[in-house]
Formats: C-alpha cells, structure tokens, sequence
C-alpha cells in the first residue's frame, strides 16, 4: 500500500481532530440562520421568546444526547469554563462541610490541573494525584485506598473520560462506585459522541462537554450538573443559567451545537480503522517506535506515538513543512513543549516523555490522509533524529 | 536555500526574515525561549524572551507570511550562557554574554539543529556582512558603525559563518526601521534591546549579589593597604572609577580606579590611571573568522569591547593564545572580554583576553 506514489496534498493533511474538528455543514447552517435571528434569550417579547424557544430545544437534544436531564445542562463558552465551574464550584460547597482534599488523576487535562493548583494556592485545598498505570489507566485501588482513608475530607473527585493525548478511556463507572457519596466530575470533552457516555447512568454529579470537538463551534461547552445540586457561581450578572453561570446565552453558537450533537455522520468504527491502519503502519515503517495505551481501551481517533531518540517539537515542524499537522499533546502559555505530564504518570522518562506524536482521525480523515503522512514519516523521523543529536 | 529565521521580535530579526524571504529562500521562522521561566512583559529595552516578544515575534512572521515556532533552549542558555556569565564574574573577568550567546547557541545549538532538520542556514537581525572571497565566506563589519555587530559575531568559525546570513549589513538602523514601516510589521517602532538579557532590571551587580553572595572584602592601594571595603569584587569591572565608596583620599588629590579584582582573596586593587595602561593582551581559545592567524607577527587592528575602538595593534599567535601589541597604550583593560582582530573591516578572529600588560 505504501509503494503508492507520494501524492502532494493540496491543503494538507490534517491529523489534528482532538485539538479541533471541522465543523459540520448542518452546523454552519444552524448557525448561519440563527445568527441573522434577531433576539436576546432572555428578552420577555416575541423575538425573545422566539429565541429562547430554539436554545431550550438545542438544549433538550444536548439533553438527550448526554442522557440527562435538560435542566441539567448549563450553557458556558468552553469546556474549560465548564471545568473549572465544576470544580472551583463544587469544592466551595463541599468546604462547607470542612472537606477541602480535591482528587483528581494525575493525567487530566490543564484545565482541571490548574484550576486545582490554584485551588490549593488561594482557597486551602489539598490536591491528591491518582496515578495511571503504564497502559494509562487510573489505578482503581489507589483511589478506593486513598477513599477508605480520608473519605470525610474529599470535596471533590474529578477524573476524565477518556485523555486527550493518548486517547485511553478511563473507567468512570468505577470511579464513582467507589466515590460512593463523594460528588465526582469528569471532563468528557474527548468522550462526547466519540465513545459510549451516559450522565445518568454513570450517576456523576457534573460533567463536561465542548461543541468544537463535535463539529460544533468554537467558543460553546456545557456542564452538566446534576438538579438541586447549587454551587456558587464564578462568573455573576444576569443568572441566565441556574444562577450558576451569568452572561447572554450565546443562541447561534448553542443552537449550532446541538446540530453537530444531532449529526450522526461520525462513525466511530471507520475511524478506529483508520487509526489502527496508521498505528500499525508506523510501527512497520519505524521499528522502535511504540503507541502509548495500545493495550487500553481507546477512543477511536487518538493515536499517541513514542518516537525515541526524537524531540516532539523538532517533529511538528517537520511534519507540518511536509503538510502534515498533528500534535504534540499539551502546549503552556508559552508555546515551549515540555515532558507531558500524561506520558510521564504512564512511566516514561523525561526524555521520553517529549518524543510523542499525537495523531487525531475525524469523520473526514481518509486511507489517503494516512498513506500520505506515513510517506512523509520515515524522513521526518530521520532528520528528528539527527537534530536531536547535534 | 532553505533557511531557519531566529526572531527575538525585536525590528531588525523581522526585517531580515522578510529580506530572506525576498531573496528568495524558503524560510521558517523560529523564536528561541530563553528564558526558563519567561516574564509576561517586557521591561524597558530590556530582556528579549518575554512572552510578549514571542507574540511580537509571531505577529511578524504572520505578517511575513511564513510559519512560526518557538525552540526551547533554556537549558542550553543556562548552561552555555547564564552560567557562564557567573563563573567567569566569580572568576574575576568580565565576559560578554551576547557574544557567548551566538557562540553557543544561535549558530551553535540552533545552526546544528537547524542544518541536521534538514535546513541550510540561520538568519538573524545582527548588523554585520558576509563576502564571498578568494578563502571563501568572510565576515565583516556592517555599513552602520554605530550597530556593528560583527564584535559579537567574532566567535564563529568559518563553518558557521557559511551557515549565517546576515541580510542587514548594508542597511543603517534608521532605514531598517522605516523599512519594517513600510512592510507593516508593527513591531518598527520598538525600542532596542540593550544590556543583559536575562538581568532584567539591568542591575547587575544586585543580580550578581543575589547568586554569588555579598561577602564583604576589602579595597587595597597598590601597596596592600586597605582603604575601604566592597560586597563582593566580583560586582567590580578593571578601570571602574566610580561606585568605589573610598573615603581615603589620595595625597595629590586624584581619582582611583580598579586595577585588578582577586577572586581567591575577595580582594580590589585600586590605583592611579596610568596604572590602568596596557599595551598588550594575550586571548585563550581563538576562534578563527576565516584563514587562521599564524606566528607571523602581522599588522591590523584590535577591538576589545563591543563599542568601542579599534586599535592599531601587531598580532600573532604564541604558543596557541594569541596575542595583539598596541601601537598606543590602552587604558583599563578586562579579562574576560573578547579581543577581536579587524584586517580593516574584515572579522579575523578572537579570543577572551585572559592577560593583559
């Protein structure tokens, strides 16, 4: 398959689903035409009321489609600010009862990681990290140890459906079993249509989910909060949502979520087809190399890469030079890559922990995308090499 | 050719990387973070790895129409140019940072990269000239004499300098800016970086103190009598004059100035100006800009600070140091700087002066 000839992409290939997808046609519609609606949510006449009619609609079929109850589903303009809603948010309510320990794994997302640090430098919590094992799977019996112990000073447990950087499915079921009473949030922005999530039978207490990830837009997410849960709210104003989350409802970008939410186009089996096909190529082609969480149950779009002997950023800039995008998995602020944190609790080195690719397949992604990336690798690798040991 | 930008997101790495562009290289800008733990924002003219040079330096590349990456070498501009920054003040010397800086890591640490990736050169906003000449690529001073750059630029071997391009030689500071005006690149009207770098207050020897301690020391005549006391001889540069805090006047009235700074005994000498006069030098590790300088005692020109003059001067090369005879006596002299020979405006090579006399 690979004797192919190289073919020249004319846009290039993009490998990068889990940092955004494209938007889906009947998105761009639904927000299209919202956008030319005139009215405020909230407003009481007929525009208003004409408005608010579409979003509490898109709410109901976000509703259905995380199996909770519409109520439950608090509008916010990223899964970030849904992440950190829930866990500043709960953790105040808890710190009532004299609880302030937030648990959470060792391989979640900057935006649960840093909304504890900051926890645990302004507000008196303790964080407690649950490690992965080498497969990148939360270890069970350190979170049910750690509970036995302390489960009196736990305010919160936050544990992501599945990692965004290697794609490793958690198991959150498990976690809140063994959370018993304990509230339990997971970030699901990776999970969300991607692989089986029900709220209500996995009986969490919050949730988050992000349009962008869907083929939605940019700049809308959702917690989901379980009813007569009340937390404080960090953003204060016009109480648009439970009094939890203050702001105008954004209606072309919520309307146009729930239309990606609604599209069935995603098929979760081509794409771990194609995800496999790659893997295992790239393995063929680059006999050290080595997918990270092979053994776990993954989502179907993510494949994460170990490269030894490589610097994940020397990579990127390679593969994008032959017009390949994918991903190194988190960057800071900065833009500078440093060791990834998730490869680091799964047991690499710091050393190996910065020579990851990470490589995303959407709906879009094609045999062809494949090929032409798996073409441009073996150089790429090869000059990666030897520039990292100049 | 294809071709690695180093952008500080300063006006003059800017401009260059759109003049490699137009000349019609395949260019990819890149950012070095050198700093471990960057500042938001700039202060003053000073510190060139703040986040919001990286954003400056992003905006230009934009602007350019090229793609744009930020390198981490923080590690490598610690240990290859903080470091050594230290050691050499401990050491009692005066090095030149900048200068290490380029030796070590944009046409060292990034050149390799750059050509190991695949790629034939680094670019860079330095004011200097290459000329392709009968030995080959030389290096030379840049039209604008008040930005030359090529003292700092002194260090490269002939082999890094085959992978240099330095697009702004011919081009004065003001032109540079009116051109960067002209392209839209919005950083035009920036102001220079000066100083240190990675001393963002621009007080050194406070950042010094910090690092290495203010064991205090005492200030001695020529004779060995204590006149005063320092915290710390390393915060002190030869042919300082003031800052000394000497409350001992001499007998004839005139001014002291530091001849000698002794690590090992915490110890400054002070003394009368003539004291300061030096005629020759001698430098360790050499580094050759093009043909190496033989034991063959030639005529040209020595510079030993980033600004200042050139001097007339016989140099050659002794035992492996080399060394430069000045035709008139120089006044203060530091170790730990660079001498760097001219043959007119041709760079010959350098060396960091580790004797004077």
């Amino acid at each position: 398959m690979l004797a192919s000839p190289r073919l020249a992409p004319m846009s290039g290939i993009y490998l990068d689903h889990a940092a955004t997808t494209p938007m889906l046609e009947v998105a761009i519609t639904a927000m299209d035409t919202q956008l030319r609606t005139l009215g405020n949510p909230s407003s009481l006449h007929t525009q208003g009321r004409a408005v608010r009619k579409d979003l509490e609609e898109a709410r109901e079929s976000i509703a259905r489609a995380v199996d909770c109850d519409p109520t439950e589903v608090i509008f916010t303009a990223s899964g970030t600010e849904a992440n950190n809603t829930a866990l500043k948010g709960i953790y105040w309510s808890s710190r009532k009862n004299g609880r302030n320990v937030v648990v959470i794994s060792a391989i979640e997302h900057h935006a649960i990681l840093d909304p504890a640090l900051w926890l645990a430098e302004h507000e008196g919590a303790e964080i407690v990290y649950i490690g992965v094992d080498v497969h990148g799977v939360i270890k069970l019996d350190e979170l049910r140890e750690f509970i036995e112990q302390r489960a009196d000073e736990i305010a919160v447990i936050s544990v992501m459906a599945s990692n965004n950087e290697t794609g490793v499915i958690q198991p959150i079921a498990e976690v809140v079993a063994i959370a018993g009473d304990i509230p339990v949030h997971s970030d699901a922005v990776q999970s969300f249509r991607k692989s089986e999530l029900s709220f209500n039978k996995l009986g969490l207490y919050a949730m988050t989910i992000s349009a962008h990830k869907i083929g939605g837009p940019i700049g809308v997410g959702a917690l989901i909060l379980k009813r007569t849960i009340e937390i404080p709210a960090l953003l204060h104003g016009g109480g648009q949502e439970r009094e939890i989350r203050s702001g105008t409802l954004n209606a072309p970008a919520i309307v146009s979520f729930a239309a990606a939410v609604s599209d069935h186009s995603y098929q979760a089996s081509m794409v771990s087809e194609l995800r496999d096909f790659f893997a295992q190529e790239v393995v063929a082609l680059i006999p050290d190399a080595y997918v990270n969480g092979i053994n776990a149950a993954r989502l179907p779009g993510i494949v994460n890469v170990t490269f030894p002997g490589t610097q994940s950023d020397t990579l990127l800039l390679l593969m994008d030079a032959e017009k390949v995008s994918c991903s190194t998995g988190s960057a800071c602020s900065a833009g500078v890559h440093r060791p990834s944190h998730v490869l680091l609790a799964m047991g690499h080195n710091e050393i190996t922990a910065q020579s990851s690719l990470r490589f995303s397949f959407g709906s879009q992604s094609t045999i062809q995308d494949c090929q032409y990336a798996l073409s441009v690798l073996p150089d790429v690798i090869r000059r990666g090499r030897a520039a990292n040991f100049v | 050719m294809k071709i690695i930008a180093a952008m500080s997101g300063g006006v003059d790495s800017a401009v260059a990387a759109a003049r490699a562009v137009e000349a019609g290289h395949e260019v990819i800008g890149v950012h070095l973070a050198l700093a471990s733990n960057p500042q938001k924002y700039r202060s003053g003219a000073r510190g060139c790895c703040t986040i919001e040079d990286s954003h400056d330096a992003r905006r230009a590349a934009d602007v350019i129409g090229i793609p744009f990456y930020i390198w981490d070498m923080a590690e490598e501009f610690h240990a290859g140019v903080v470091e050594d920054f230290m050691s050499e003040y401990a050491a009692g010397r005066t090095p030149n940072p900048c200068l290490r800086c380029n030796e070590k890591i944009k046409f060292a640490a990034v050149l390799d990269r750059a050509r190991a990736m695949g790629f034939d050169g680094v670019v860079t906003g330095h004011y200097a000239r290459t000329e392709i000449g009968p030995t080959g690529k030389t290096l030379h001073r840049a039209i604008d004499i008040s930005k030359d750059q090529s003292y700092v630029l002194s260090v490269l071997t002939v082999e890094q300098i085959n992978g240099a391009i330095f697009p702004l030689g011919d081009t004065t500071k003001v032109d540079i800016r009116k051109e960067a005006e002209s392209r839209g690149l919005a950083v035009a009207q920036k102001p220079d970086s000066h100083d240190i770098c990675f001393v963002p207050s621009g007080d050194n020897a406070g950042w010094l103190r910090e690092r290495l301690g203010s064991e205090v020391g005492p200030i001695v005549d020529q004779e060995g009598t204590k006149i005063g006391e320092h915290k710390g001889a390393y915060t002190y540069t030869i042919g300082q004059r003031k800052g000394l805090g000497i409350t001992v006047p001499t007998s004839d009235g005139s001014p002291r100035f530091v001849l000698k700074i002794e690590p090992v005994t915490n110890t400054v000498v002070v003394g009368a100006r003539e004291e300061l006069a030096v005629t020759s030098m001698v430098g360790e590790r050499p580094v050759w800009c093009g043909p190496a300088v033989t034991t063959a005692p030639t005529q040209g020109l020595v510079q030993v600070r980033a600004h200042g003059q050139a001097l007339s001067c016989t140099y050659f090369l002794r035992d492996g140091f080399l060394v430069a005879e000045l035709d008139l006596p120089l006044l203060g002299l530091a170790t730990g700087q660079a001498m760097v020979i001219y043959d007119g405006d041709r760079v010959v090579g350098s060396a960091t002066i580790c004797e004077t006399a």
